[in-house]
């Protein structure tokens, strides 16, 4: 069966679980001197950037060389889609090639979705427009999972640009079904509409989700696809929103802080919080590889995928 | 295994093992001189448990704490494009790792020997053994490539229709090795 992984919604339980203690191990064979492995020697993976990424990108290849993979990064830029050339005819270009996952990076959300019905490898979704990021939404799991030993019961605050993350609709999905309770924090002008329907709480204020929170989750403000006023000044979104020293002064002394990267410094999470010991954000870097090694061993390393969900 | 189909016999029960390791033991010691650069390392799951039951009758008969480890094979076998993507094993590597050391690898049963070829390609990656040996419970025949075992525990003539389970004490509940007659063939 030809599985891919378009959004973290379609990974159960089991799933995601194999996936991270997959990750797990990868993590272990990355702290060898020899960091190769032959598990995917003969299989291709073509990184399809539409949209510019330097740590996803890199992350994706680092992940698929590691595992002896063949790599070819296409980047929109320089290519034939500089000249008009269609998602649809690139996809079939890249079929052409044999390639046995396709990892997409696209503006539009849902193109990843598109992409798997043109395609006969497993794709990818490495960030589809405001939609979903589902490798970013693992590796943060991971990350919680390795610093505080669980996910289940957890109260995880995702906080600032809901509207435009597609790594916040990945996390709500991926944490509640891994048991965390999630709780989006906001100003109601950043949230999508019908969030309610989300598996997750909704709050306005900062300063009383925070002293209850394991995981504060900080969201980058994404000033480039915002087109119309969505706060008063930068200033004031930082005061209401912002993770600073006195906030995280209020946190409990468990507590971890989150980025996705890039950060805003100083807009959304102020850099002495960003730079203390209690942020994973580093780690989140490097979490990125080990997890997206298991994404790929578990959708290629075998006569079929072993995750994710069909198309 | 209670298909009431299949003719199961049980070929070694607790006691049975317990001596075959015990042997195995000794014969470790006897021919790496005391076991004095040995590190034993196990191939998940069962193998790994009987590297530490090794590991512990070494250090009962001779007092010396012989390093032990496992060492997963999974993302080096050659028949991976043939089964859906397995999870994987832990490998868990002693501290002073196998450079310079004699690697004794411990399985369960030997059958094809793919699994200990893996097993060797893994090991080139961990490290730089001055020797590899091989311990395994089972021999049960059959090879499909220039493998044999320096330690056995049975010699186990089987036909290729026919299945060997091991269960353990540790992982299954029981100790027990047993030979699964598909009735029919």
């Amino acid at each position: 069966m030809k599985r891919h992984l378009i959004s973290t919604g379609d990974l159960t339980r089991d799933d995601a679980t194999l996936i991270l203690d997959t990750a797990e191990e990868m993590a272990r064979i990355s702290q060898r001197s020899i960091k190769k492995l032959p598990t995917l020697r003969g299989r291709t993976v073509v990184n399809l950037f539409y949209e510019d990424s330097t740590r996803t990108r890199i992350s994706f290849e680092a992940a698929a060389k590691r595992l002896s993979a063949d790599v070819i990064n296409f980047s929109a830029r320089g290519s034939s889609v500089s000249k008009g050339e269609s998602l649809k005819d690139t996809a079939l270009t890249l079929e052409a090639m044999g390639a046995d996952a396709v990892v997409i990076r696209h503006a539009a959300s849902g193109a990843p979705h598109r992409l798997a019905t043109w395609v006969r490898g497993s794709v990818v979704n490495a960030g589809d427009g405001t939609h979903e990021h589902p490798t970013q939404a693992l590796l943060d799991a991971f990350s919680i999972r390795r610093r505080l030993g669980r996910i289940e019961g957890l109260k995880v605050a995702i906080v600032g640009d809901v509207l435009h993350s597609r790594v916040a609709r990945s996390n709500v999905l991926l944490l509640h079904t891994l048991g965390a309770e999630v709780t989006l924090v906001a100003p109601p002008t950043l949230l999508p509409v019908a969030v309610e329907t989300w598996p997750c709480q909704v709050s306005y204020d900062l300063d009383a989700v925070l002293p209850k929170s394991d995981v504060v989750m900080m969201l980058r403000v994404q000033l480039e696809r915002m087109n119309a006023a969505y706060f008063p000044s930068a200033r004031e979104y930082s005061r209401r929103y912002g993770l600073d020293r006195d906030r995280f002064a209020r946190l409990h002394d468990d507590a971890v802080v989150m980025h996705p990267g890039p950060m805003n410094r100083g807009m959304e999470i102020s850099a002495e919080v960003a730079d203390s010991p209690r942020s994973t954000i580093v780690e989140q870097v490097t979490n990125g590889v080990t997890v997206r090694m298991a994404v790929l061993y578990l959708l290629l390393g075998g006569s079929e995928p072993a995750i994710g969900g069909a198309e | 295994m209670s298909d009431a189909r299949n003719q199961v016999r049980a070929v070694l029960e607790g006691p049975d093992i317990h001596r075959a390791l015990t042997r195995i033991a000794h014969e470790i010691l006897e021919r790496t001189r005391g076991a004095e650069s040995v590190v034993l390392l196990g191939i998940p799951t069962r193998g790994a448990t009987l590297a530490q039951r090794i590991a512990g009758r070494i250090a009962q008969f001779e007092g010396i704490k012989v390093p032990v480890g496992a060492l997963d094979v999974t993302m080096y076998r050659d028949d991976l494009r043939l089964k859906p993507a397995r999870p994987l094993g832990r490998t868990e590597l002693p501290p002073d790792g196998v450079d310079g050391r004699t690697v004794v690898l411990v399985d369960d049963v030997l059958y094809s020997g793919r699994t200990v070829r893996a097993a060797l390609d893994a090991l080139n990656d961990v490290g730089r053994p001055k020797a590899v040996q091989l311990a395994t419970l089972v021999d049960r025949g059959h090879r499909e490539l220039p493998i044999r075992a320096d330690y056995v525990g049975k010699n186990l003539p089987t036909s290729k229709s026919e299945k060997v389970k091991v269960f353990l004490q540790e992982t299954d509940g029981r100790d027990a090795v047993v030979l699964i007659k598909e009735d029919g063939r």
